[in-house]
């Protein structure tokens, strides 16, 4: 018997019991559309994360403060040993650093009129826009004088300039943060979420030395954007910036590092690490739900053998081999489990449009995902279907013909 | 009314010079139920010639569709041989016997075992394709079937559209569309009622006699019996009487002295929802 045939007679059989056939596909259909949904939502995460790097260069090296005590990161911001000289003694002794930008970081309200919003607050010197290659769309950036006179000036995340002054012109016009004013300079471009899913744009940013003086009212910094002139060095300042800041902070044990430093390297490593973590999760969740899927299709092929046993009998009487019968049943399976799947990807498909629509996360589709969904749902037909096959060809003709 | 024996019960060659189609030979059927045993056939001789019309009676449990079984390569004997066309079939694989019920056999069943919700083009249409015929020549030959028993006009309709009568015609035309040398029937009749008992077996004599097919058929009924022309019968899983029938009935001349029903529906639902006895019984009619 030729396959349209076997192709035709399973879907008639399947289109008898519409209803129970769609029951059946159901968790095909949600494994497959899960998965699909899934990846779509992974594989964008990955490519902000991508974007992340490449914004920031190959290049940049990141010195943060924090300490590793018992194994455990403690105090991640609150180490106070990391400072501005400590940068300076970086830019001085290792030659493979080209530039770096120290960081402050606080939240505070920033009011204009009677508008106010509680974006971060970055502190920081001019380098630092341009290790991160970030322009302005409007103004310009605050310049080193300013930052050594410790000038009240301000460039806004685009984020705040909506929030403060909507479609007002924010640059020469003066915003509070606490009591003390604050001339804005700049408007950054936009730059949306960030792989975390933060706003990026939701950030005020000035001199550091107004920022820990004037509003965060400390002495220290909390990070150094740095920036290697090449990426290979990026890789080889780290062991001598480490070693130049133990010397400073006096050091012996690593183990009792009050810093961090990473390159971009690591971030990817550590990126790569969360998609092998997600899409192991993601494996799991979906062999779950497949199985549980191919085990709803076996069921129903059971019913249905039994249901059809006279059926079998008259096929076997006019001349059906066991081969026929065990076809005929395996492609009934494999048909329920393949349409499963199909329309499993297109829901996934609808799925990470919607969630790309309404939550504003960022899909990607991913071609792979399809067609391993696909054979995997085949798969699953065949591994579930071969049972009740086997079953309804190992029957007895003279018995099925006599079932009642 | 009653069967007049032309030869003993010994007599089991073939008859009036036909070419052997199927020689039994010794043949015993026993069933394995736990620790018992069924002895359904207890050394079974027999030969069967192309063109002959054999009704095979009994008693019930005396081994009438065990016979047909193995006739039919639908079950293999557990003793004996069976020579089907000079082939000796109980050496065959099941997937040659599945071959031969597709070829040589044709089946017709007393519940008629179509398959339902499908058209009855399609019914018949069920073994040419496990023959490998092209779609075009399955449904031709599908449709010459109809045509053969009359119902060419009833090849779109579902079996639960028909009456038993029509459904059993379609039974016979599925038994008959891949051209087989013989048309095995467990009781056919025994669903119907006696006007249209008379109809199916008119269809068979003239395929027998016209087309020169070979029929068994297994009845309960002398009235059906006497449509064939050979009978054999059964007792206790052995032949007791083999014989050919005398004043052998034409179904096509009985047919016109049988009573119409006025209200054909009332045949046709009682034909396919019970085995209703028709209206008139047989031993009114003659
Ligand atoms: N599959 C089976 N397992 C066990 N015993 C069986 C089986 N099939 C038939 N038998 C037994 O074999 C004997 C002959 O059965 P068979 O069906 O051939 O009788 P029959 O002549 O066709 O009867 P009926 O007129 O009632 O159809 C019976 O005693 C029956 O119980
Ligand atoms: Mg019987």
């Amino acid at each position: 018997m030729d396959f349209m045939n076997t192709l035709r007679i399973a879907l008639r059989a399947l289109s008898r019991n519409k209803l129970r056939s769609a029951l059946t596909m159901l968790g095909i259909i949600i494994g497959v559309g899960a998965v699909i949904a899934t990846v779509s939502i992974g594989q964008g995460a990955e490519y902000l994360i991508q974007q992340g790097i490449e914004s920031l260069g190959t290049n940049a090296v990141f010195i943060a403060a924090g300490s590793n005590r018992a194994g455990a990161r403690t105090g991640f911001w609150g180490v106070r040993t990391l400072t501005v000289e400590d940068m300076e003694a970086i830019l001085r002794e290792v030659p493979l650093i080209r530039s770096a930008a120290p960081v402050v970081f606080t939240r505070a309200q920033v009011v204009y009129q009677n508008q106010n919003w509680r974006p971060r607050i970055e502190g920081t010197t001019p380098e630092y826009f341009q290790i991160r290659r970030w322009g302005v769309q409007a103004g310009g950036i605050f310049s080193e004088d300013e930052v050594r006179s410790a000038a009240n000036v301000c460039v806004l995340g685009v984020t705040v300039a909506r929030m403060l002054f909507g479609n007002q012109d924010p640059i020469g016009q003066t915003i509070r943060i606490g009591e003390i004013p604050f001339r804005v300079v700049g408007v950054l471009e936009a730059k949306g979420q960030s792989a975390m899913g933060e706003d990026q744009d939701d950030r005020l940013i000035a001199p550091y030395t107004t920022v820990q003086r004037k509003i965060a009212g400390i002495t220290w910094i909390h990070y150094i954007n740095a920036s290697a002139i090449t990426k290979d060095a990026a890789q080889a300042a780290v062991p001598q910036i480490e070693a130049l800041l133990r010397e400073r902070h006096r050091i012996r044990n690593p183990e009792d590092d009050d810093f961090f430093v990473s390159t971009q390297s690591d971030v990817a490593e550590m990126a790569t690490q969360t998609e092998r973590v997600m899409n192991l999760l993601l494996g799991s969740i979906a062999s779950v739900s497949l199985i549980v899927g191919g085990i709803g299709i076996m069921n129903i092929m059971l019913v249905s053998v039994t249901e059809r046993t006279r059926e079998i009998g008259v096929r076997m009487a006019v001349g059906a081999t066991e081969a026929d019968v065990r076809r005929q049943f395996l492609v009934e399976a494999v048909t329920m489990s393949m349409a499963g799947g199909v329309i499993g990807i297109a829901s996934g498909l609808v799925g990470s449009w919607a969630i790309a629509k309404f939550l504003g996360w960022p899909t990607l589709i991913s071609a792979t995902a399809i067609v391993i969904a696909t054979v995997v749902a085949a798969g699953i037909g065949i591994l579930f279907g071969i049972y009740p096959a086997w079953k309804a060809a190992q029957l007895d003709p003279i018995e099925a013909l006599r079932y009642e | 009314m009653s069967i007049e024996a032309k030869s003993g019960p010994t007599a089991n060659t073939a008859s009036g010079g036909h070419a052997e189609l199927i020689r039994l030979e010794n043949v015993h059927k026993i069933y394995h139920l736990g620790e018992v045993q069924v002895h359904a056939l207890r050394g079974v001789s027999l030969q069967i010639g192309r063109g002959e019309f054999v009704a095979v009676m009994g008693a019930s449990g005396s081994g009438k569709s065990t016979l047909m079984n193995i006739l039919g390569c639908l079950d293999r004997p557990t003793r004996g041989s069976y020579f089907l066309d000079g082939t000796d079939v109980s050496q065959l694989s099941k997937v040659e016997l599945a071959r031969i019920r597709n070829q040589k056999i044709g089946f017709v069943f007393q519940q008629f075992n179509l398959l339902p919700r499908t058209s009855a083009l399609e019914n018949v249409e069920l073994p040419t394709i496990y023959a490998g015929l092209s779609p075009a020549e399955r449904h031709s030959r599908a449709l010459a079937a109809l045509e053969r028993v009359g119902l060419a006009d009833r090849a779109h309709h579902f079996p639960s559209q028909l009456s038993g009568g029509q459904q059993q015609r379609v039974a016979i035309a599925r038994a008959l569309v891949n051209r087989p040398s013989i048309l095995l029937a467990d009781e056919p009749t025994g669903n119907l009622d006696s006007r249209t008992s008379v109809e199916i077996m008119d269809i068979l004599q003239h395929l027998n006699e016209e087309e020169g097919l070979t029929v068994v058929l297994v009845t309960h009924e002398h009235d059906i019996a006497q449509y064939a022309k050979r009978v054999l019968e059964f007792r206790d899983g052995r032949i007791r009487k083999d014989y050919q029938v005398s004043d052998r009935w034409v179904a096509r001349e009985v047919l016109p002295t049988l009573p119409v029903l006025d209200d054909l529906e009332t045949v046709e639902l009682g034909a396919q929802d019970a085995p209703a006895p028709g209206p008139v019984s047989s031993s009114e009619v003659w």
